[in-house]
């Protein structure tokens, strides 16, 4: 049971007199006496004395007042946070209920959010890689400061760094515990930087997008060349640059940049919480690698494979694409992209210069 | 409300590169002088871009962890965070003597003090000295020692350069190393060619760079002849032509570096009370180590 404490009264009290709403509260001052309403229950012409005993009676409308409204936190904190446990869905007792029974589950990217009641109140937040969901938090290595994300989450379970921050590759194994709504909000910070912000600008309408074209104008220095990647003649290389690097299987991020503002991509952007609002540095990197590569005419090359090399080419570049390389068994042979069948096709195919089947890349023979 | 945003380059590839930012920003945010202290970077997230708008406070301090003036001073850099009004000319800088100037960002309602780079603020050089005291393990060295502060050349940016010698000349004004020399990776005086520029026996060679990478533990290593393969490491000291060479590492990986960051926010206008004062102090033991050397 969730008690409201002196300090929450004395507040209530004192703010009744210009108004109260919150979730569903309501306290007035009247000529005739406060008034103090909730889904359920409705009293006018209080005193103040009874004004605070009806209060105390209603510790989960009480409190869950003083919580969002008289904690200082920014804005975007604050949404978010009653975003969490859903405060604009839920009324103040199914969310107190919830709390009380075994708290409150969020999510966020690849991150589980727990939320449990606290004093008087209070929530206490907990944050773990959801593949980590049915670990008790003890079992992880756990941790209260905020600041110990950077290096934790670094690397994936692999050991391989993680440059993109939303890509799905966080490692497990972990918890952070015991955090308050600012320390809570700062640990989803250094997981997914400036998702919350983002989010928040864009549920006010107010997310400030970027798109392709205006962004690969913007670039210098050696980024200067991508914009030339964009000769007039429709948008399908951008589209591949999407379908390459953004896909949800690649980034959590909901793209909601396009070609232009007129111009939307054909790929699906994704179904991300928080949306990614303009190209970030690496599809940037990228896109100056594809520019120099696809400067290149295609030429026609002729290649003699059986039908089921055909096949296993089509299988390694799968493979290789969808990050299953390590996923392939030792001996499983029937797997094209097994390592003995690879090295079979180059014993076969390639020549002394790894060129496949002999063929030369140039026209000129090299 | 103050804060302090560090801008970094960072690396897709590189997972250490960011590391000395954040150990900076950590060291800051202990002095407990800013509300807010956040990192930002070009290669990874938060990026320059929005970096801004997870800032709270009105009053922005905006400090480039970079070496020195140039392409991402002048131009990346007020262009991402939005600095619509940048104009270089603002700066009235010489290559090495930008101080700050005070902008809007066009996406968030804040005041941003635009800070010259650390690499080119005076206390850099202490920053320097600090590190040979590090890696030779003496708080006193200067006596019988001789020191080399070490970039790229011209080649890439003129200003580069500038800023090594700023350095060389003003630890070359402390009296404190028999001799001291601007060397440059790729033009001379070179690197490779380091034992010919000093009578000295021992000589303590800092690269003016950020964090540690490809340059400062492959490529100048080599150069120096300190080891033929940066993988099989090397000796700190090592023996180059008869001379010994303390090879120090990344100057920016030094603790002290945090003073720099908050002396340029403080030269910019930001209360920083007695931080650097406590910085200064509570880096000296930090810095104590001399592992950075080891090449690995
Ligand atoms: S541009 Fe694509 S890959 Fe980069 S953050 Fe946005 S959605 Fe993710």
């Amino acid at each position: 049971m969730t008690d409201v404490n002196d300090t929450q009264l004395d507040a209530l009290l004192s703010a009744a007199d210009d108004g109260v709403e919150c979730d569903g509260l309501s306290v007035t001052r009247t000529d005739g006496g406060y008034r103090f309403e909730t889904p359920e229950e409705t009293h006018t012409g209080l005193s103040q004395p009874a004004l605070r005993e009806l209060a105390a009676q209603n510790p989960w409308f009480v409190s869950n007042w003083y919580h969002w409204n008289r904690t200082d936190r920014p804005d975007t904190e604050r949404a978010y946070l009653r975003w969490l446990e859903g405060a604009d869905e839920r009324t103040v007792p199914e969310r107190y209920e919830w709390l009380a029974d075994g708290g409150i589950v969020a999510s966020w990217g690849e991150l589980r959010i727990d939320i449990a009641p606290g004093a008087d109140g209070e929530r206490v937040y907990t944050v773990r890689n959801g593949a980590d969901g049915e670990v008790a938090p003890e079992e992880l290595d756990v941790r209260t400061d905020p600041a110990d994300a950077r290096g934790l989450l670094k690397r994936d379970d692999r050991g391989r760094y993680r440059p993109l921050k939303t890509a799905p590759t966080l490692p497990t194994g972990w918890a952070f515990v015991d955090l308050d709504g600012p320390a809570l909000a700062e640990t989803v910070e250094y997981v997914y930087p400036a998702t919350i912000a983002n989010w928040y600008l864009e549920r006010r309408g107010d997310l400030d997008v970027n798109h392709w074209r205006e962004t690969m104008e913007r670039q210098s220095g050696i980024y200067g060349v991508i914009k030339t990647w964009d000769r007039g003649e429709g948008h399908e290389h951008v589209d591949w640059v999407a379908e390459a690097c953004c896909d949800d299987s690649q980034c959590l991020k909901r793209r909601e940049w396009q070609y232009d503002d007129e111009t939307e991509l054909d790929v699906d952007g994704g179904d991300g919480a928080f949306p990614c609002r303009e190209p970030c540095s690496l599809v940037v990197t990228a896109a100056r690698k594809w520019t120099k590569l696809e400067g290149e005419r295609s030429r026609t090359y002729e290649f003699e494979l059986t039908p089921s090399e055909k096949e296993q080419i089509e299988e390694i570049i799968g493979t290789v694409a969808d990050g299953d390389v390590e996923d392939v068994r030792e001996a499983d042979i029937y797997d094209g992209a097994n390592r003995y069948r690879a090295r079979f096709l180059r014993a076969k195919r390639f020549d002394d210069e790894d060129r496949l089947c002999g063929v030369p890349t140039d026209e000129d023979g090299v | 409300m103050q804060a302090l945003v560090i801008v970094a380059h960072g690396s897709h590839l590189n997972p250490d590169a960011s590391t000395p930012t954040y150990d900076h920003a950590d060291t800051i945010r202990e002095a407990g002088v800013f509300d807010e202290v956040k990192t930002g970077f070009w290669k990874e997230e938060p990026s320059f871009r929005e970096v801004l708008r997870t800032v709270e406070s009105e009053e922005v301090y905006v400090v480039p962890l970079f070496i020195s003036e140039g392409y991402f001073t002048e131009e990346v850099i007020p262009r991402e965070l939005r600095l619509d009004e940048w104009d270089l000319d603002e700066w009235d800088s010489d290559g090495t003597s930008a101080t700050h100037t005070t902008l809007e960002a066009a996406d968030v309602e804040k005041t941003v003090h635009y800070c010259g780079p650390v690499g080119t603020h005076d206390a850099m050089s202490d920053v320097i000295v600090r590190r040979a005291e590090s890696v030779t393990g003496d708080p006193d060295v200067g006596e019988g020692f001789a020191l080399a502060v070490v970039g790229h050349g011209t080649e890439r940016n003129e200003n580069s350069a500038k800023a090594v010698r700023l350095h060389a000349d003003r630890i070359e004004g402390m009296d404190r190393f028999e001799e001291v020399k601007a060397l440059f990776m790729d033009e001379d005086p070179e690197i490779d060619d380091v034992a010919d520029f000093f009578e000295t026996t021992d000589v303590v060679v800092v690269p003016l760079f950020v964090s540690d990478g490809y340059h400062t533990q492959e490529d100048i290593p080599e150069d120096m002849g300190l080891t033929d393969d940066y993988r099989t490491g090397w000796e700190t000291p090592s023996d180059v032509d008869g001379h010994r060479i303390w090879y120090a590492g990344a100057v920016g990986t030094e603790a002290l570096t945090a003073d720099v960051l908050i002396e340029r926010a403080a030269d910019a206008g930001a209360n920083v009370g007695d931080a650097i004062e406590e910085i200064r102090r509570k880096t000296r033991s930090a810095g104590a180590d001399a592992e950075a050397g080891a090449g690995d």
